[in-house]
């Protein structure tokens, strides 16, 4: 093993080796021993990331199996590593938001008695996300998969004696579930046809793969394949009509709301389809597929913002949007700028996520937006650093996110494979809808009426943020009491708030053009030419001031201005106007309320049908068959010949001479009497 | 009359086991008051030396003495090591129950020395006589053990129907082995083997001798029907004596196995392998649907005890025999199968009767499941020993027992009987029942008694390291199969 390779494996070795710790003596070390150990280790990962990035981009990659696990046939299943750029993308992704959530968990969760564990599971998080990134083969991309979706799990329900969180971490593990079926399947047909599982000899192979149906159905491999693969993508990134866990998911603590469900494992199905480039441009069917799923996510979930007033659930479902302008980019083949959106994206919404997790610390615990107002004053760093991600979010020129979405649209706009034009209106119209949510929330929190400190009885019914594991001191936590003023919070706490906005303001300023027209994804990003939208995108774009300037002149833009002149009108000019105009629109509210009856329909449909159908199958089968006639039975059957030999067994000497002796007679006849 | 001198050197360890019960025996008559430990340590000394005299002698070769009477192969230096060692932990596991029931006196360690002497003689057999010799030395000193404690009625009726049902099959076997002799004209093993390709040979007459042959060995290691003595014997005994009994025995009921049977009789394997699956077959589904319906743990040891011994003769059966022209024989593996199930289970026999009698102490005995419910409370690391053992006694992978099992069975299917192993496994299954009772009544019941363990720092620590075996050769078992394997395949050479 070289000592790059060495360094390779140290990067994820070392937040695992954190989690041991802080995991396996959870009980025993005391907290600085707990969050030291599990910083040092994200703090050596991000060291040794960067070293790595700048060996990659001297031009130094690596493929290869470190150790091989097991051999099944011809079936190799290895630990390997794939390091390219796109990996080393993501590794500084990973580990520097990792490091920006573990020191602020330190604040966040200063009083939560499982403090320790709580480090624990978000260094066992980097450790498999990394694994994940980094991986050169399925297996060990499934194993990432399964472990992010693990600790997810585990951080839902953090705190496990709210029932909101058991249900909301069991829903995200069903859903995933499904999300997670449709991948193995994608990963069973290339195992089965293309016969490996690595990543460079499935794509070497793909021109014979293209060829191909698969058997009995007539339908071609790869569509059916990267089908499957994306069904797996949209489980994990949360992608209509498997995103109900996402908003749900908030009931885990602030900081894993930004960390996994915001920054990194949600984009985990975008990075694996730009990782599988090759497949999917060969299927023009799942790459509509990919590009529909994704535009409706993106303007549909962004309405859902709307009319959320629990200040998380508004973040939430703006990651949602933003994940299909994510998963829109894939669709029309401009992976480079999906990878480019989520890098800005992971920054500039950790920012948003863990303002949001300031502001309810402000707040003592409260989350309802209907309780604040003003707080500019009280939390000024906090303010000015939600600004810098709202204006990051919705697209202001020279701000990060004005160049990855703005990339995005272009890309859809250039792009005229079947849904395009579908897409192109969702995105467009997601940008007045970005910018009105955004700054709603942002107007309802910073600006307007002080409301905090109002007597308030209704907060039990919505998912507060409050520590659920120590009952003894909740109660007076939970919310201002009566003229108790919000104060800002500690260093530890927006620190991390500072260094995400720096990147969150000049990232895509410095990268884009490298990212999107150089050649920084060259040879790992393959797009045929017929789909290479961004080649004509990038007709036009000459410097990336130029872009921004260009910027202000194009309609997203002024659409973003739409969103927020109409927000500062509804919510500060005149904030009774929407009460007044909401009987206009009560049917819409009543969808939008309901989610689309998403949750109903899976209720009824999906529970209640795997619900009769276990009915069905334990009375028929299991109490019946299983039960009734082999368990019982076989039992009583085993019971009755144990009394009866056990009844022979009398204990009288005569008897046992007696069954020797025709035991022998028995042997002689046998063997002798029919000669 | 010309009478050579034979030569001693083969037979050192057993003229060395001899010579030392002898020294017990004056030890014991003359020590002092405060010397109650001599014949025990001395006992010790014993086994230890054998086993290094053992070990020391140990060759390559086949050794051929006492006018080709005695035979000291790789095959009996393996299983008598093993022997030495087991009774060692024996004598070691039963002194503190001995003592806290005014049994341990000489007879004790006089009668365990004669028994080992028997046993290394039976193992070292290459002639029926000697064969015999070393069965009824064996026999009678156990007989004598099972009735050491002469106040218990229980024990003296144990003592009583071992000893008639004993005689019987003793009966039986001497009378299988003249008819041998009637066919065959001589007594010694290898030339009777030597005998049977003679066409001269009258073979219904050999095969009339084989089934009492067999009728006596599946007394000696208690598989149906010859079996109805162990549970009987297995409870009356005192745990001591059943500790003895249930295990260092079996190896030399495996060697007779081989040494009657393979080594005496190998052309006529087709017969003895019938015979011996059905009896095989019988054991393991009587054994494991009987023992279900114990609520004495010594008894369901017993019933334990019948499936295991079927078991190991399924790799007998399963054993494929072939007469080389140069009139080697050629053994598969199926054999060393078999040899390592019998040293397997003699592993685990040993630390479960170790840990009932851990769990004895003056005037309470240990021998119903009601006595090991919540072990785990009051010793979590016997529990763990205990649920060790049963663990691999039910064949749970990694344990010793798992591998002794899934040998033997892949030599069950390797030779064709395919549904004899599942029958096999499917009855093992019940099986497991009943050990993992034992597990849940110690983990997951309140325990009855709750008084500390007493024991003897010497015999916790031999107790775990025989768990330790059972863990550690359950992880790593290919070098005790190679060795079992090689052994068998030199002795036949």
């Amino acid at each position: 093993m070289t000592s790059m390779q060495k360094l390779y494996l140290l990067v994820p070795l070392a937040p695992l080796f954190g989690a041991a710790i802080a995991g396996l003596f959870c009980r025993v070390i005391p907290r600085w021993v707990a969050h030291s150990v599990t910083i040092l280790g994200v703090a050596v990962a991000l060291v040794a990331s960067w070293v790595i990035f700048k060996d990659v981009q001297a031009g130094n990659t690596f493929n290869g199996a470190l150790y091989t696990w097991a051999t099944s046939g011809n079936l190799k299943m290895e630990i390997g590593f794939q390091i390219d750029k796109l990996t080393v993308m993501m590794m500084m992704v990973v580990t520097s938001v990792s490091l920006m959530v573990h020191v602020y968990t330190i604040g966040y969760m200063a009083e939560d008695p499982g403090y320790n564990r709580f480090f624990s599971y978000i260094s066992l998080f980097t450790f498999s996300m990394l694994m994940l990134v980094m991986s050169n083969n399925f297996v060990q991309l499934f194993f990432g998969w399964e472990a992010v979706g693990l600790v997810s799990y585990l951080l839902i329900g953090f705190w496990f004696k709210r029932p909101t969180a058991v249900y909301a971490n069991l829903k995200a593990f069903l859903v995933n579930r499904v999300g997670d079926f449709g991948f193995l399947l994608g990963i069973g047909l290339i195992a089965a046809y293309a016969g490996t599982l690595n990543y460079a000899e499935v794509f070497a192979k793909r021109e014979e793969l293209v060829a191909m149906t698969v058997a009995g159905t007539g339908w071609p491999l790869l569509t059916a394949a990267c089908i499957g693969l994306f069904i797996g993508a949209m489980g994990k990134s949360a992608q209509v009509p498997l995103h109900v866990w996402l908003p749900d998911s908030m009931e885990g603590p602030t900081p894993i709301s930004a960390l996994i469900h915001a920054a990194t494992m949600v984009t985990a199905g975008i990075f694996m389809v730009t990782r599988m480039s090759p497949l999917f441009e060969l299927s023009e069917t799942a790459l509509s597929f990919v590009l529909v799923i994704g535009a409706t996510t993106a303007l549909f979930m962004g309405f859902l913002g709307i009319i959320q007033n629990d200040i998380k659930r508004v973040v939430a479902y703006s990651t949602l949007s933003q994940l299909g302008y994510m998963t829109v980019a894939l669709g029309v083949s401009a992976y480079s700028a999906a990878v480019f959106h989520l890098m800005t994206h992971a920054f500039f919404k950790a920012l948003l996520f863990l303002g949001a997790g300031s502001v309810i610390m402000g707040m003592h615990h409260d989350q309802d937006m209907r309780n604040m107002g003003g707080l500019w004053k009280y939390m000024p760093l906090t303010w000015i650093t939600s600004l810098i991600g709202s204006l990051a979010l919705i697209g202001v020129p020279f701000l990060s996110g004005f160049y990855s979405k703005d990339s995005i649209i272009e890309a859809v706009h250039f792009s005229n494979i079947p849904g395009a034009g579908y897409a192109y209106f969702c995105v467009v119209a997601g940008v007045f809808i970005t910018a009105f949510y955004s700054f709603r929330m942002y107007f309802r929190v910073f600006h307007g009426p002080e409301n905090f400190g109002k007597a308030h009885d209704d907060h039990h019914a919505h998912g507060d943020d409050h520590h659920g594991d120590d009952d003894d001191h909740h109660d007076e936590h939970h919310g201002l009491a009566p003229g108790q003023k919000p104060h800002e919070s500690p260093w530890v706490v927006w620190l991390p708030l500072v260094l995400l906005a720096v990147p969150s303001m000049f990232i895509g300023y410095y990268t884009i053009q490298p990212m999107l027209f150089g050649d920084w994804f060259a040879g790992i990003v393959t797009v045929l030419p017929q789909h290479d939208v961004l080649a004509k995108a990038g007709e036009h774009f000459h410097s990336a001031a130029g872009m921004a300037m260009h910027g202000f002149t194009a309609l997203p833009f002024w659409l973003a201005l739409g969103g927020v002149v109409l927000a500062w009108v509804m919510y500060i000019l005149v904030p009774s106007l929407p009460g007044r105009i909401a009987p206009l629109f009560a049917p819409i509210t009543k969808v939008l309320e309901n989610k689309y009856f998403f949750d109903r329909f899976n209720e009824i449909v999906f529970a209640g049908g795997a619900r009769l159908l276990g009915r069905g199958l334990w009375a028929a089968g299991d109490r019946t068959i299983i039960d009734g006639v082999l368990v019982n039975g076989s039992a009583s059957a085993v019971g009755a010949v144990a009394r009866l030999a056990r009844g022979i067994q009398t204990g009288y000497i005569y008897r046992y001479a007696f069954a020797m002796v025709i035991g022998v007679c028995l042997l002689l006849v046998w063997r002798l009497g029919f000669k | 009359m010309n009478f050579p001198l034979p030569d001693f050197f083969p037979a050192s360890a057993e003229i060395f086991v001899l010579v030392m019960a002898c020294v017990v025996l004056l030890a014991d008559l003359f020590k002092s008051e405060r010397q109650g430990w001599l014949p025990y340590l001395l006992t010790l000394a014993t086994l230890a030396g054998a086993l290094a005299i053992q070990v020391g002698t140990a060759g390559a070769d086949t050794t051929l003495t006492f006018s080709g009477m005695f035979v000291d192969d790789r095959l009996s230096d393996v299983l008598k090591s093993c022997l030495y060692i087991t009774v060692f932990a024996v004598v070691v596991y039963s002194r503190d129950y001995l003592m806290a029931r005014g049994l341990e006196r000489g007879e004790y360690y006089l009668l365990v020395l004669f028994a080992t002497l028997g046993m290394q003689v039976m193992i070292s057999a290459n002639h029926f006589l000697t064969l015999y010799l070393g069965l009824e030395l064996l026999s009678l000193a156990i007989y004598a053990l099972v009735a050491l404690d002469r106040e218990s009625a229980r024990s003296t009726e144990a003592a009583m129907k071992y000893f008639v049902l004993g005689a019987l099959a003793s009966g039986l076997l001497l009378y299988g082995m003249s008819m041998i002799y009637g066919a065959t004209g001589t007594l010694e093993i290898s030339a009777i083997a030597r005998k049977l390709s003679d066409p001269a040979t009258n073979m219904d007459v050999l095969r009339f001798g084989l089934v009492f042959l067999v009728a006596g060995l599946a007394f000696k290691i208690g598989v149906v029907p010859f079996h109805m003595w162990i549970p009987d014997v297995y409870h009356g005994a005192p745990t001591a004596i059943t500790l003895l009994i249930g295990s260092a025995p079996k190896l030399a009921g495996f060697s007779m196995a081989i040494r009657l049977l393979v080594d005496g009789l190998p052309t006529l394997a087709v017969e003895w392998q019938q015979m011996l699956m059905m009896l095989a077959v019988l054991s393991i589904a009587l054994g494991n649907v009987v023992a279900i319906a114990q609520t004495n743990v010594k008894r369901m040891l017993a019933y334990s005890t019948i499936s295991h011994m079927g078991f190991m003769l399924l790799g007998l059966v399963s054993g494929v025999i072939e007469l080389r022209a140069s009139g080697d024989i050629q053994l598969s593996y199926a054999f060393g199968s078999a040899m390592f199930y019998t040293i397997a289970y003699v592993l685990m026999s040993a630390a479960a009767f170790g840990v009932l009698l851990l769990l004895t102490r003056a005037g309470v005995e240990a021998e119903t499941l009601d006595d090991l419910k919540g072990l785990n409370r009051r010793s979590p690391w016997f529990a763990a020993v205990l649920m060790m053992v049963m663990f691999s006694m039910a064949g749970i992978p990694f344990f010793i027992g798992f591998f002794a099992k899934l040998a033997v069975l892949q030599a069950v299917v390797a030779a064709g009987y395919l549904y004899t192993a599942v029958f096999a496994v499917m009855l093992s299954l019940i099986g497991a029942f009943f050990y993992l009772r034992v597990v849940k009544l110690m983990y997951f019941d309140e325990p009855l008694d709750t008084a500390p363990l007493v024991a003897s720092s010497e015999m916790r620590a031999l107790l775990s390291v025989n768990a330790l075996a059972i863990a550690v050769i359950g992880l790593m078992p290919q070098s005790l199969l190679t060795l079992c394997a090689t052994a068998l395949g030199q002795a036949m050479k």
